[in-house]
């Protein structure tokens, strides 16, 4: 395989890729959830690197299985293989403007831009856009999202936790 | 290969630390004081055990055996936890008349959690590049738990006359054996010298300058010094707590460890 042959291989397994979703969130490919770091293809082998979002998310095995399950559908490709990387650490800054959108389709208010870690951060309803939001709780349905309620709308939602690299302080 | 102990033995404390507490933590779901609990608690415990998976899979890198086995088939002799980490929560089981005490499940995992925090900005630094990687990853998601303990913390010692007594008997008992906690065990020179962490004295102070802020800020005085009665986990000793712990929870692992679950 040329070098363009396998560059062009690369860009169909990232199509394919689109159509693969995180099963807790089903509405966001992995892709715009910023998890897929790289793809790259050796014949007829297939390989992708992908970052977990949280390190005890029992959703990566389900990922893990349907990342290979859509690959090997591509016409030339036999074997895939997927490393879960820990380097670059997975940020919430990685999730695309078309993955922003899509969470709060889902009902989830995607992390704001530029959060300090430990920081209080606003968080807009999902639903109405009003700010007027409590926090219920820090932690949720699953690893990566928080409760709050809209005082405004009157509608229960959840967001995304911020996640950023954090400094050494003390 | 030739084995590095020092490395193995540090991994083996930080990944049983995680397991053994996030496993203790696990015994409280549906017993929380309130639901919004619950939702926090096994959220938390779930980081926690997907923490120990990380240095456990590390250990299997380096010949170990595999996660699986070291977590579920190891004899309670191997395993390098403290021993405050493996006691019960309180009389009962969780499937009959669990009679657990709240302080010291808050009182426990905000004292480790502020060490956990303390350890891994230490690892950050580390001369062994997995820990350096898996540290990075794993404050980012204890900062969520740390604030949430201290809230715990800070509310409950602040509250009721009932609460504040329940809680200073619990930070009598932690106190007592937190320095099982902070320990680095008898290979901690060699951890030391190699440059994966730092020095057991450094995290202590840098550990009860946190506390000394924590209770100034609640209006109570540090208890006297720290101790470790029940037996040092880093080398081994346990009590028998830990035995019920490993035996119920690899139950269900013994009845087939080919399956998958």
């Amino acid at each position: 395989m040329t070098g363009i042959e396998s560059k062009q291989m690369a860009d169909t397994i990232y199509d394919v890729l689109q159509g693969v979703k995180d099963p807790e969130i089903d509405s966001v490919s992995i892709l715009d959830l910023g998890m897929v770091e790289g793809v790259e293809v050796e014949g007829p082998l297939a390989k992708v690197g992908v970052l977990p979002t949280f390190t005890g998310c029992p959703a990566l095995g389900i990922i893990q299985r349907d990342i290979v399950n859509a690959i090997i559908e591509v016409e030339g490709i036999s074997e895939v293989e997927v490393n879960f990387l820990s380097k670059p650490i997975w940020t919430t800054d990685r999730i695309t403007d078309q993955g922003k959108e899509q969470l709060k389709e889902f009902g989830i208010s995607p992390p704001p831009a530029n959060h300090t870690p430990g920081e209080p951060w606003e968080i807009p309803c999902p639903y109405c856009g009003s700010v007027y939001t409590t926090m219920e709780n820090l932690f949720g349905p699953t690893a990566c999202r928080c409760i709050l309620y809209c005082r405004s709308c009157k509608n229960p939602f959840e967001a995304m936790k911020p996640v950023a690299n954090i400094g050494d302080d003390e | 290969m030739a084995q590095d102990k020092a490395l193995v033995e540090l991994l083996y404390s930080l990944a049983d630390d995680d397991f053994i507490l996030a496993y203790r933590g696990s015994e409280w779901l549906g017993l929380a004081p309130h639901i919004e609990e619950d939702v926090a608690y096994s959220s938390i415990n779930q980081d926690m055990m997907g923490h120990a998976v990380k240095f456990y899979s590390i250990l299997e890198e380096l010949g170990e055996g595999k996660a699986d086995e070291l977590s579920h088939l190891r004899a309670p002799e191997r395993f390098r936890n403290a021993v405050l980490l493996e006691e019960k929560n309180g009389e009962g089981t969780y499937l009959e008349q669990p009679q657990f005490d709240w302080a010291f499940a808050v009182v426990r995992n905000y004292f480790y959690s502020v060490h956990k925090k303390i350890r891994m900005q230490s690892l950050k630094q580390s001369s062994y590049d997995p820990l350096t990687d898996s540290a990075s990853k794993v404050l980012i998601e204890l900062q969520y738990h740390l604030m949430h303990w201290e809230t715990w913390f800070k509310q409950l010692m602040t509250s009721t006359d009932e609460a504040k007594r329940r809680m200073t008997a619990a930070i009598e008992r932690c106190w007592n054996e937190m320095d099982g906690v902070l320990t680095l065990g008898p290979f901690a020179e060699e951890m030391i010298s190699k440059g994966y962490i730092a020095s057991e004295e450094e995290m202590r102070r840098k550990w009860l300058a946190h506390m000394e802020k924590t209770f100034e800020q609640v209006g109570a005085h540090l208890p006297g010094e720290l101790g470790m009665t029940k037996g040092n986990g880093r080398q081994g000793e346990h009590i028998e707590d830990l035995n019920q712990a490993l035996s119920t929870l690899s139950e269900v692992y013994e009845t087939n460890p080919a399956a998958g679950w």
